[in-house]
């Protein structure tokens, strides 16, 4: 009973497999660096209908023809750079899982650098003003007072 | 005291970027703007979807104020938004069709079924100018200028609601 539940639960698992791969085509390369090349673009675009899937990852239709165009491009010698720029033409930016370094992103890319910097100097200012403080001699007039409560409590 | 304003400026900080990022995550990432805005309608050629043999262009699209509906008979919400482009047309505005991803036989059949407000079909069956045009899933509308530059762009569905706000002002303005 047990073992026919794991070969039913095993079947189960390669008709899911087969299901989820179904709409993904695979593609013959000659040359193994452009098919990684192909890889690294279409696991770097997002699809414009499904938003949080690659084309490389994406059933949907557009995503088939993404990922046909961007074959198409490798073949005909296009750049990785120019491919991308071929797609942002036509999707916009939002395509892109990293976002280009441009007028409109500076802040996205430089947030983080700028709280950490932000972060460190307001620990540094912390920490000087605390040894300032501790380092700090007394005054003349600190130390009359001091000595005069010392006194205080002896006598008292 | 100069402490005492430095540790709020952490608090504030959080506080600012809370709010920063609350906003982004109310901000819906399907209304996005269209990359071709501003741009020129994109270089094309095909035939119309009545005739085989009748060559079109991006020329097609020069010299007056022109809606640009992508359909196909596949398409329900391009069946629902017909009675809509029917008014628009009414109120002699140059509509032009794609029939996107579709068929002759089919496209020609949606049009006697449900209306045709179109002055001419682009014939597009494998999606090129519809890639062109980043369109990534029927229906959208696009409304270019007499110059061919694309102006304002509609994705989905156009409510009566769309027309009367949206892009009947939309082409009063280029017009």
């Amino acid at each position: 009973m047990a073992l026919m539940r794991i070969i039913a639960a095993l079947m189960l698992l390669v008709m899911a497999s087969g299901a989820v791969g179904a709409g993904i085509e695979l593609r013959e390369f000659d040359d193994p660096v452009m098919e990684q090349r192909y890889r690294d673009l279409t696991s770097s675009m997002r699809c414009p209908l499904c938003e949080n899937q690659a084309i490389d990852d994406s059933d949907a239709p557009i995503s088939a023809d993404m990922r046909e165009r961007v074959y198409q491009l490798l073949q005909d010698g296009q750049s990785d750079i120019e491919i991308v720029n071929h797609m942002v033409q036509r999707f916009g930016e939002y395509i892109l899982y990293n976002p280009r370094l441009e007028s409109r992103t500076y802040l996205l890319w430089g947030l983080p650098i700028a709280l950490v910097l932000l972060g460190a100097l307001v620990v540094v200012l912390m920490i000087r003003a605390r040894r300032h403080a501790s380092a700090k001699a007394l005054s003349v007039e600190e130390r009359r007072r001091i000595e005069a409560l010392i006194n205080r409590k002896g006598s008292s | 005291m100069k402490r005492r304003l430095l540790l709020l400026l952490l608090p504030v900080g959080f506080l600012g970027l809370a709010l920063f990022f609350y906003h982004g995550l109310s901000l819906d990432p399907s209304q996005r703007d269209s990359a071709l805005m501003a741009r020129e309608f994109p270089a094309f050629e095909a035939t119309t979807l009545r005739d085989e043999a009748q060559q079109v262009d991006q020329s097609l699209l020069k010299g007056e104020v022109t809606l640009v509906n992508v359909w196909g008979e596949w398409c329900p919400a391009c069946k629902q938004e017909m009675p809509q482009l029917l008014e628009l047309a009414d109120h002699d505005i140059r509509m032009i069709g794609v029939n996107y991803r579709d068929t002759r036989e089919k496209g020609l059949e949606f049009l006697s079924e449900f209306g045709d407000p179109f002055e001419t079909n682009i014939f597009d069956p494998e999606g090129a100018l519809g890639f062109d045009l980043g369109v990534y899933g029927a229906p959208e509308t696009f409304l270019v200028d007499a110059d061919g530059v694309i102006r304002y762009h509609h994705k989905g569905y156009v409510s009566p609601e769309d027309v009367r706000e949206r892009i009947l002002p939309e082409v009063e303005k280029w017009r």
